[in-house]
C-alpha cells in the first residue's frame, strides 16, 4: 500500500520536472510552436494508446478499430463545443466528458455481445466498425451539417493547451497503473494469459473483457475529445483504419503489457512521424509508409517482445503483491496449523 | 455432494455426451476412466460451468448449478484443474497461486492456505519467483493442483493430473491426491492411468463414447475382467 503512494508521488514529481523542462524550452525558444503542437499531439496519442494497451496489451483482446473510438470522441466533443461551447471552459469539460462517455458506451454495446464468445471475433467486429464510422464521418453532414462530412469539420476553438493535455495525460497514466496493479488488473492479465484458466479461477471473463474494452475505448474517446480542442479542424482521414493500425503498432512495439513501453513508444512515434516529414520533405512524404514497415520489421527482429517486453520503468513497477507476502505472518500461520 | 443426472452435451452438431449420470459423495475420491475421446474432459467442463448441457442437470451441494456461470461455481467451492494444466505462463509461481484465491476476500486466511500449499509442494516454494512457463512439466502439474487448492474447495476436480509425468512423479502426485482427500476435500479424478486411479479411488465409473458403461467400487472394478483387459493392460484373454 505504502509503496503505491510513494510511486504516485514519484510520478507526480517526475511530471513536475518534465513540465518545468518543457516550459524552459519554450521560454528559451528552443521549442517552436510547431513542435509544441507535435508534443501535445504526442501526449494525446499516448492517452489513446494507453487505452489500447489496456485492451490488447493487458487483457489480450485484439481490436482493429481503436481510431474509430478516438474519432467518436473527437466528433462528439467537437460538435458540442462548436455548437454550444464557443470556447467556454465549462462546455469544454462537458464536451470532454461526453466524448469519453460516447466512445465508452458504444464500446460497451459492441463488446457485450461479442466478448461473450471466447474466440477472436472482436478484431473482425472492430475492423468492420472502423469502416462504418469512417463512412459515417464522410457522410455525417447529410444528417448533421455541423459535423462537416468528407471535407472535415472546421471552426473549432482551441481551448486545450499543453497544461490541460498534460494533466489528462497524467490522469490517464495513474488511472491505468492503479487499475493494472489492482485485483481487476490481475483478472485482465489472467484472461490474456489463458482465458479458460481464468474462468476456472472464478473470474467472470466476459465482464472483465467488456470492462477493459469499454475503459480502453473511453481513453481513446478522451484522447479524441482533447484532439478536437487542440486543433481547429477534424477530418475523417485522421480516424481511419491506418490510424487504428498506428495505435496497434505503438502498443506492440512498446511491448505488450507494459505501460512504460506504450508511453515511450507513443511519444516517440508522434515525433518520428513529424521528424520524417522534415527529413523526407513533402514530396517524399508517402515514403513514411516504407519506413514504418522497416521500423516494425527491425524492432520485431531485434526485440520480438517489443521495446519493454512487459517490463516497466522504475516509477511504474508493480507494487509488491498485496496478497500476503509477509514471511513472518506466513510462518506463524504455518506453525499454528 | 455432486450429482450429475443424464447430461447430454454437444459440440456444434456432434454429440459428445449421451446422457451421463453419476454422483460423488462427500469425502470420496471418485474416478472417471475411459479411452481417449470417451468424454471425460467434456463431463468435467460441463460440471464446472465451462460448457452447457443440452439437457440434464448438475447438482452441487443440493443446488442446481446446471446454468450457473463458471465463476460463480468456483465461489461455491468447486475447483477445476483443467486438462493440460493451463497455468499462467508469464506469471510467477506465487502469482499463479494467488490467482487461485481470486474469489477469496479473507487475506490472512489466504496466507494460511498459501503456506499449506507450499508445505505440500516444497518444490513450488523453492521456485516461488520463477515464471510458471519455465517450470518442468511435473512442476507445472503441481502448480496447477496447488492453484486449485488455493480457493479451499469442497470438491476438487482433476483432469489427468498424471499426464506426461515420469512414473516416480506419478506416484507422488497420487499420494498427494490421497492426502488432500484425507484432509477433507472431496475429489473427482479423471485419469488415463486407470491402474493408479483405481488404487486410490473409492468408487469409479467407466465411460465409453459418451456413456457410462460400468460403475462400482474401485476394488470391484479392479477385478472386473473387461476393465482389466481394456484399461489395465491385462492379457487375461490371451493367457
Ligand atoms: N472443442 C471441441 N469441439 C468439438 N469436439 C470436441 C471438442 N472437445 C472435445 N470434442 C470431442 O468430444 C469427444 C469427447 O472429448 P473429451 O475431451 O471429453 O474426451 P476425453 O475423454 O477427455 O479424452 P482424453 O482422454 O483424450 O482427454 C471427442 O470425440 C472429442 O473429439
Ligand atoms: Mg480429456
Amino acid at each position: 500500500m505504502k509503496q503505491k503512494y510513494t510511486q504516485t508521488i514519484l510520478i507526480i514529481v517526475a511530471a513536475a520536472i518534465f513540465y518545468v523542462f518543457i516550459k524552459t524550452l519554450i521560454f528559451l525558444n528552443v521549442l517552436s510552436p510547431y513542435w509544441q503542437l507535435v508534443l501535445d499531439q504526442s501526449l494525446i496519442v499516448t492517452i489513446g494508446a494507453l487505452g489500447l494497451s489496456l485492451i490488447y496489451g493487458f487483457t489480450g483482446q485484439f481490436s482493429l478499430g481503436h481510431a474509430a473510438f478516438y474519432g467518436i470522441g473527437a466528433y462528439t466533443a467537437g460538435a458540442i463545443s462548436k455548437t454550444l461551447g464557443h470556447g467556454s471552459l465549462l462546455w469544454f469539460i462537458i464536451a470532454i466528458v461526453a466524448g469519453t462517455l460516447a466512445a465508452a458506451l458504444i464500446a460497451l454495446l459492441i463488446g457485450l455481445p461479442i466478448l461473450r464468445l471466447r474466440s477472436d471475433y472482436l478484431g473482425i467486429a472492430t475492423l468492420g466498425f472502423g469502416i462504418i464510422v469512417k463512412v459515417g464521418m464522410d457522410n455525417a453532414n447529410k444528417v448533421l451539417p455541423v459535423l462537416g462530412g468528407a471535407t472535415g469539420m472546421s471552426g473549432l476553438t482551441t481551448v486545450a493547451n499543453f497544461e490541460i493535455i498534460f494533466i489528462f495525460f497524467l490522469i490517464a497514466i495513474l488511472l491505468l497503473k492503479n487499475l493494472i496493479y489492482s485485483k481487476y488488473g490481475r483478472a485482465f492479465i489472467s484472461i490474456r494469459e489463458d482465458e479458460i484458466a481464468a474462468d476456472a479461477m472464478g473470474i467472470d471473463t466476459t465482464r472483465y473483457k467488456t470492462m477493459a474494452f469499454a475503459l480502453g475505448c473511453g481513453l481513446a474517446g478522451l484522447a479524441g475529445s482533447l484532439y478536437a480542442h487542440r486543433y481547429p479542424f477534424l477530418h475523417p482521414s485522421s480516424f481511419e483504419f491506418l490510424k487504428s493500425f498506428d495505435f496497434l503498432l505503438i502498443v506492440v512495439l512498446g511491448g505488450l503489457g507494459s505501460i512504460s513501453g506504450t508511453i515511450v513508444t507513443a511519444v516517440g512515434w508522434a515525433f518520428l512521424l513529424e521528424g520524417l516529414r522534415f527529413v523526407l520533405g513533402e514530396q517524399f512524404i508517402d515514403f513514411r509508409g516504407v519506413i514504418y514497415a522497416l521500423i516494425l520489421v527491425i524492432t520485431i527482429l531485434m526485440r520480438p517482445q517489443g521495446l519493454f517486453s512487459g517490463k516497466e520503468l522504475l516509477f511504474m513497477k508493480p507494487p509488491r503483491l498485496k496478497t500476503p507476502t509477509n514471511r513472518e505472518e506466513g510462518s506463524h500461520a504455518g506453525l499454528r496449523n | 455432494m455432486l450429482a450429475v443426472d443424464n447430461i447430454q452435451v454437444f459440440y456444434g452438431a456432434i454429440q459428445a455426451l449421451h446422457g451421463i449420470s453419476f454422483e460423488v459423495k462427500e469425502g470420496e475420491i471418485v474416478t472417471l476412466i475411459g479411452a481417449n475421446g470417451a468424454g471425460k474432459s467434456t463431463t468435467l467442463r460441463t460440471i464446472s460451468g465451462l460448457l452447457r448441457p443440452k439437457s440434464g442437470t448438475v447438482k452441487f451441494d443440493g443446488m442446481d448449478i446446471t446454468r450457473v456461470p463458471a465463476h460463480k461455481i468456483v465461489k461455491m467451492g468447486l475447483a477445476h484443474v483443467p486438462e493440460g494444466r493451463k497455468i499462467f505462463p508469464d506469471l510467477t509461481v506465487r502469482e499463479n497461486l494467488i490467482m487461485g484465491a481470486y474469489t477469496r476476500t479473507d487475506r490472512t486466511e489466504t496466507a494460511v492456505t498459501l503456506e499449506h500449499v507450499f508445505q505440500r509442494f516444497p518444490r513450488l516454494k523453492e521456485r516461488e519467483k520463477q515464471f510458471a512457463g519455465t517450470l518442468s512439466g511435473g512442476e507445472q502439474q503441481m502448480l496447477a493442483m496447488g492453484r486449485g487448492l488455493m480457493c479451499k474447495p469442497k470438491l476438487l476436480i482433476l483432469d489427468e493430473p498424471s499426464m506426461g509425468l515420469s512414473p516416480i512423479l506419478v506416484e507422488d502426485i497420487f499420494k498427494i491426491i490421497k492426502e488432500i482427500n484425507q484432509l477433507g476435500t472431496t475429489i473427482l479424478l479423471v485419469e488415463q492411468n486407470a491402474f493408479m486411479a483405481l488404487q486410490i479411488a473409492h468408487r469409479a465409473y467407466v465411460l465409453e463414447t459418451g456413456k457410462v458403461m460400468l460403475a462400482g467400487s474401485a476394488a470391484e472394478l479392479r477385478e472386473d475382467p473387461k476393465v482389466r483387459s481394456a484399461y489395465l493392460g491385462d492379457v487375461v484373454d490371451i493367457a
